[in-house]
């Protein structure tokens, strides 16, 4: 289950904890109250050199916070921090792990004494924007330049996905290590499509046929989703809206123009999710969550739904055997979609930061720089099945079904893949497109009024100073 | 007399001390950040003077939280005191003579039952109890019959009154306790009295239990009332989304938490604490006034 921001699973266990954890409202920001900021010694640095690109202390202590959701946290213990310390063998790491990133390490930052690396995901992961905000995120600009862990004539900055340092650079500065590559489609069982002899549909028209066959049969329910995580479904829309109106769709959004929310593309977008909300979706899914309706998918009881190249590592033990993930990207819907057909969203995810204000922000860097080695990327994809943001790790390894369907799509889409990160920049917009897609989906909300609502919001953020504003 | 008081402030000065660190001072910390707009991880935040409370008071979302408390302040203790009344006065006088129902000793304790669990585990029971497919131990029957799922806590328009519907669960056992020991306290003989001289069930409800009782249902009104402005846990565990479907069952408490924790809005979070702690202490004066009254002694 690797909570990205995207898709908040939120575990039973994490949600009694935070209901336990607050007893009473008033209390609330007091207990993590802006300390003064300690005098900061500057870390002696030592030399740097070819081998040692970011000058790191080879006796100073690491501290590492690890979130523990879906990928665990053996990989760190067992696979990245060996690695470190078969260079650095005299700095003791200090490994840590909790499902509580905020909780944790937020009065941290306020104290001044934040950790040194930090994996920042989790449904309560910390805001990157207040953290830019606040200059707590180390430039990560040195570790692109550095050569790699691997290879010395080669740089940090070739090994991996040029996506990386677009979504993870704030104000200019890369700053965000995402490690994972979360890969988005609509996903079906392909012994159940080879039984019935249905095929994976290329055309919107095509996918509406097919749900209705499926509808007729009787076997099980044509499509469902997340329903009580919405955001599972607006991925797919703003993809379909950026296929058919083009990238300038999502750039739009993210940089909060006006009018951005309500354009054809995203009306045509919306018209289609909702008739599908109207028609095929399997009954009582507004008020499933994540597992629930990837269980009943398991269990052959609906067809298809949208989620992340996560979903197999995170279903591994309710799948049947012989289940057979696969994925399809979103279908043509025009014959004059502006984007070719196997456009697809693929996101770097499980985000990775070193705070500038922590003891050891060199060793922060080092320890990124050998969690990007080949070595340390593909141990890491075998262990957790999923696809990392180092190029070429996955060669030579043992894929599985749904991890190869996914990696496949990429390659079938080449330069065509979209990305949006306004959910990220702001909070609050993200949880009024969460409700009101949730609305569309239910019939609650006609395609114009959802729209009209999620720009209004957008508006309010765009004209409310205290939010920092960000382009891409 | 100099001995009597040192005597006394000897006593109070430790718990005083920890009173005003751990109470006092974080209440005002929270309103000096309520004035600022701090994200959570600076050292130093800037002042605003009172943006933040312009902003809050232009808020969709908070006036629907005020609505939802506001409404709950007038439904949770009207129910939940009806329904508890109700219940203790069969328990213990609604049997035949002066004597509750027959197996009221039994139903004391199922009553009691739900007081027992947590407001965590009552949350995550009802998630499971509303579920919407056949699992759903309401739906399972409702679409067994055949007839279409109800979304107890997915359709906007139910939500509110499923969270309704489990807060009066969780807290009729309570004042059905209570109440059975303030009717333990009225004098069993008034009872009979009336009785011998043809009162019928209602008329012992209306003029003899109801008065008798009333010192006792304005306690728990007062209760009732803080348990509804403060409501939280139950709301952010087992509501979608957080006090969801689209903010149809959030509440003030649950919009601090996700302005502080999830917007990282610490300086507006503070804002919204601000404004519940004087509902608070508006409604307890309030209910302080209002109950002044005259006591029955018997």
């Amino acid at each position: 289950m690797p909570n990205t921001p995207h898709t908040p699973h939120i575990t039973r266990r994490e949600l009694l904890r935070s209901a336990v954890l607050i007893p009473a409202a008033g209390a609330l920001a007091a207990c993590a109250t802006p300390a003064q900021a300690p005098a900061t010694s500057a870390p002696a640095a030592a030399a740097t050199s070819a081998a040692n690109p970011f000058g790191v202390a080879a006796d100073k202590p690491l501290e590492i916070w690890i979130f523990d959701g879906g990928f665990g946290q053996a990989y760190a213990k067992d696979i990245h921090q060996p690695l470190f310390a078969t260079k650095y063998p005299k700095a003791q790491i200090k490994h840590n792990a909790t499902k509580e990133i905020t909780k944790v390490l937020q009065p941290r930052f306020a104290g001044g004494n934040p950790p040194d690396v930090i994996d920042n995901s989790g449904a309560n992961f910390m805001d990157f924007g207040a953290l830019a905000q606040d200059g707590q995120l180390q430039d990560l600009t040195p570790l692109l330049d550095a050569p790699t862990w691997d290879d010395p004539a080669m740089k940090v900055r070739d090994s991996i996905d040029p996506a990386v340092i677009e979504i993870g650079t704030y104000d200019g500065k890369f700053s965000v290590l995402g490690y994972v590559n979360y890969i988005y489609g609509i996903w079906y069982s392909k012994k159940a499509f080879d039984e019935n002899g249905w095929a994976a549909p290329k055309t919107w028209d095509e996918f509406t046929a097919l749900c209705e066959t499926i509808k007729k049969s009787g076997k099980m329910a044509p499509f469902t989703y997340a329903g009580k995580f919405p955001q599972y479904l607006y991925e797919a829309l703003l993809t379909m809206a950026a296929k058919i109106g083009g990238n300038e769709v999502l750039v739009n959004i993210d940089n909060l123009e006006d009018g951005a929310w309500t354009t054809e593309a995203m009306k045509e977008s919306a018209t289609r999710w909702a008739e599908v909300g109207a028609k095929y979706l399997m009954q009582g899914t507004a008020g499933l969550d994540h597992v629930q309706t990837q269980t009943a998918q398991n269990k052959y009881e609906v067809a298809m739904l949208p989620s992340g190249s996560w979903l197999e590592n995170e279903q591994k033990d309710t799948t049947p055997a012989d289940f057979a993930y696969q994925m399809f990207v979103v279908p043509d819907v025009t014959s004059s979609d502006k984007m070719p057909y196997g456009t697809l969203h693929t996101q770097p995810g499980e985000n990775f930061i070193v705070p500038s204000k922590g003891a050891n922000p060199q060793g922060g860097m080092e320890y990124l720089r050998a969690m990007l080695s080949k070595k340390a990327a593909g141990d890491f994809s075998e262990l957790v099945r999923t696809v990392t943001v180092v190029k070429g790790a996955g060669e030579g390894r043992e894929l599985s079904s749904g991890v190869k369907s996914a990696s496949d799509a990429v390659a079938a889409a080449g330069a065509n893949t979209v990305y949006f990160r306004w959910e990220r920049w702001y909070a609050q917009l993200k949880d009024e497109a969460i409700a009101a897609t949730g609305q569309l989906m239910s019939g609650g909300l006609t395609p114009d009024k959802y729209l009209e609502r999620i720009q209004k919001k957008a508006d309010e953020l765009k004209n409310d100073s205290a939010i920092k504003k960000y382009k891409r | 007399m100099l001995r009597r008081r040192l005597f006394i402030t000897s006593f109070l000065a430790a718990p005083v001390t920890l009173y005003l660190i751990y109470v006092i001072a974080p209440y005002v910390q929270a309103f000096y950040i309520s004035m600022t707009d701090w994200r959570g991880v600076s050292a130093a935040p800037r002042f605003i003077g009172l943006e933040n409370f312009q902003r809050l008071f232009s808020d969709g979302i908070f006036w629907k939280a005020v609505s939802h408390n506001a409404l709950l302040l007038v439904l949770l203790p009207l129910i939940t005191i009806v329904l508890s009344l109700f219940f203790a006065f069969l328990l213990n006088v609604g049997g035949k003579g002066v004597s509750g129902v027959r197996g009221s000793k039994f139903y004391r304790v199922v009553f009691f039952f739900p007081q027992v669990l947590a407001v965590a585990v009552v949350a995550v029971l009802f998630q499971q109890v509303f579920r919407p497919d056949d699992s759903g131990m309401l739906n399972g029957p409702l679409m067994a019959l055949g007839l279409p799922s109800v979304g107890f806590l997915s359709d906007p328009s139910v939500a509110f009154w499923s969270v309704l519907g489990v807060m009066v669960w969780q807290a009729v056992g309570f004042y059905v306790v209570l109440f059975s020991a303030g009717l333990a306290s009225i004098p069993g003989d008034m009872f009979e009295a009336a009785q011998i001289d043809g009162a019928g069930r209602f008329s012992l409800f209306f003029r003899i239990t109801l008065p008798l009782l009333w010192d006792t249902v304005q306690v728990a009104w007062v209760y009732l009332g803080i348990l509804a402005l403060d409501v939280f846990a139950i709301v952010w565990v087992m509501t979608d989304q957080h006090g969801g479907p689209d903010f149809s069952t959030t509440v003030m408490a649950a919009e601090i938490y996700r302005n502080a924790f999830q917007y990282f809005r610490f300086g507006y979070a503070s804002a919204l604490g601000v404004i519940m702690f004087f509902f608070t202490i508006g409604f307890a004066i309030l209910a302080l006034r209002l109950s002044r009254r005259e006591r029955i002694e018997y």
